[in-house]
């Protein structure tokens, strides 16, 4: 095998069902100066809305 | 669906497909889709030819084929081809050019409830405390005014977020210990989850702060920069006394007192220990698990600024941390450090990753005297004051600004592979280099994208056993 795949996450898929607004603010951790949003982790619970949808 | 050879020509290369060497592996990243792949020889070879010459298939084979030969270019191309048919290579970008962000819905304060500092550090962006204004520390009534305009301004908000912040927040510590008690109450009754942090040098813990810390549930960060050398070149008493020997025993007994402790020590490197590897290495020494070594903010003015002819250094710096990580990691010893945490599966959505930190419209900075600011480092610049903690956002066109400030709107991010791990950047950055929000600092880009390479190469290594 010349290609091994480490994960495939579909992150595009993520823009339909994100936007529950629970994951931490991502300067409010340990970072304070050169953020990172990647590391976060998604905190969004069960059958729970989006309420942060994107404007038309 | 189109055949690859057909779409392989209409590629971005450098837009939506990273290919790079760190350490021992040659990595792949898919950018919209998120997906990774190592690759071996031949597969690196044919994907940067293809890179090369922009997708053309004939022209990148043809050249590879004397070496390699016919059965392993073919091999290699199939599985090209299926990784492109199961979405995981050669995905479309989706253009966000015209996005429009959700409206601003406030989520977390950064309380400045000190703007007076027990430490004079020779890098601090608050001017040792007073964030170029004077020094005071911020009234009970002030602190409950803006916990009152969290729980409004968050609205249906589940969870909202506090950063006990300076300056140096102990030095007001019966009022942090107020506010802790008065927005638990206020979360109750508004039917909230309130997360508490607290930022400290750690010069003024007691053992009755750290019980009161540990029992309220705060989580701390601890700041320190590492080796003593190190940390008392710039973390140091009004005297010019190094704080490292005072600070460390207590950093030391506040962690291993309290096991469960949510801590992270964090700590700041500049050009002056480019070998900042040292510095995280020596904080695992003393027991720390969980450490953030941070590049320093400052005007290309000042010393001990990161420059653009740093950066192969640092480059280095992350690759060898990268490999004392995944050998503390196999021998049993495993710590974290902050940048490299990445949860391909479980990380944020991309409504997150488009628009970054919320500074400005989920996240809001406050002074002593109840002035609000888009964060905590544009706090003490007069004209990014947003309005005050009793009459809420005055200056919605500023706020507007940081709302349309994502990464469909800025001309370098719309391109660079990196866009969806660091969303844009820090605007404080952007703006302390160019003067505006749209354009981030080059040097804090080059190095958010050498730490997202590390991180990646880590997820590789592990989850691949390799």
């Amino acid at each position: 095998m010349h290609i091994r795949t480490v994960f495939n996450p579909r992150l595009q898929a993520t823009l339909q069902v994100g936007g529950c607004g629970n994951c931490h603010v991502s300067c409010q951790s340990a970072c304070k100066t050169s953020i990172t949003v990647s590391n976060q982790t998604c905190e969004k619970e069960d059958k729970q809305d989006n309420i942060l949808r994107p404007g038309k | 669906m189109a055949t690859l050879k057909s779409l392989l020509p209409a590629i971005d290369w450098r837009r939506d497909l990273h290919l790079f060497s760190f350490n021992d592996l040659k990595l792949a990243l898919d950018v919209n889709s998120g997906a990774l792949h190592v690759l071996d020889e031949p597969a690196w070879e044919v994907l940067s030819l293809l890179a090369a010459k922009k997708g053309n298939v004939p022209h990148a084979f043809t050249e590879l084929l004397p070496k390699w030969g016919g059965i392993t270019l073919g091999q290699v191309w199939r599985e090209l081809k299926a990784r492109q048919e199961e979405g995981s290579l050669f995905t479309s970008p989706l253009d966000f050019s015209s996005y429009n962000p959700p409206a601003p819905l406030l989520q977390a304060l950064c309380l400045h409830v000190a703007h007076d500092c027990n430490l004079r550090c020779r890098y601090c962006f608050a001017d040792g405390g007073p964030f170029g204004g004077q020094r005071g520390l911020m009234p009970l009534e002030v602190g409950r005014a803006a916990l009152d305009f969290l729980m409004r301004a968050s609205g249906p908000r589940r969870t909202v977020e506090v950063d006990f912040f300076g300056g140096e927040p102990l030095l007001n510590f019966s009022v942090v210990a107020s506010l802790l008690d008065y927005g638990q109450e206020k979360a109750r009754e508004a039917g909230k989850k309130i997360r508490f942090t607290l930022t400290t040098n750690g010069v003024g813990l007691t053992s009755e702060i750290e019980e009161f810390l540990n029992t309220h549930g705060v989580s701390v960060i601890l700041s320190l920069d590492g080796r003593p050398e190190v940390n008392d070149a710039n973390r140091f008493f009004p005297d010019g006394e190094g704080s490292y020997s005072y600070v460390m025993p207590k950093l030391q007994s506040f962690v291993q007192n309290y096991p469960q402790l949510d801590y992270w020590i964090r700590g700041t490197y500049t050009r002056q220990n480019l070998d900042f590897a040292r510095d995280v290495l020596h904080l695992v020494s003393l027991g720390f698990k969980n450490i953030s070594l941070e590049p320093v903010i400052a005007g290309p003015e000042q010393p001990y600024s990161l420059r653009r002819e740093d950066l192969p250094r640092i480059r280095e710096e992350y690759q060898y941390l990268a490999g004392e990580f995944l050998r503390f990691y196999r021998e049993g010893r495993p710590f974290k450090f902050f940048h490299f945490i990445l949860d391909p599966e479980g990380g944020p959505c991309l409504i997150k990753r488009l628009s970054g930190c919320g500074a400005g419209t989920s996240y809001l900075a406050v002074t002593p005297d109840g002035q609000l600011f888009p964060c905590h480092q544009f706090v003490g610049q007069r004209e990014f004051c947003l309005g005050d903690v009793y009459s809420g956002i005055k200056r919605p066109d500023l706020q507007e600004q940081f709302r349309l400030a994502h990464i469909g709107c800025k001309e370098g991010c719309r391109c660079c592979w990196a866009r969806y791990y660091c969303s844009g950047g820090c605007h404080a950055a952007a703006f302390a280099a160019h003067r505006e929000l749209l354009r981030p600092d080059e040097v804090a880009c080059a190095i958010q994208q050498i730490r997202t390479e590390a991180a990646l190469y880590i997820q590789a290594k592990i989850r691949l056993k390799i």
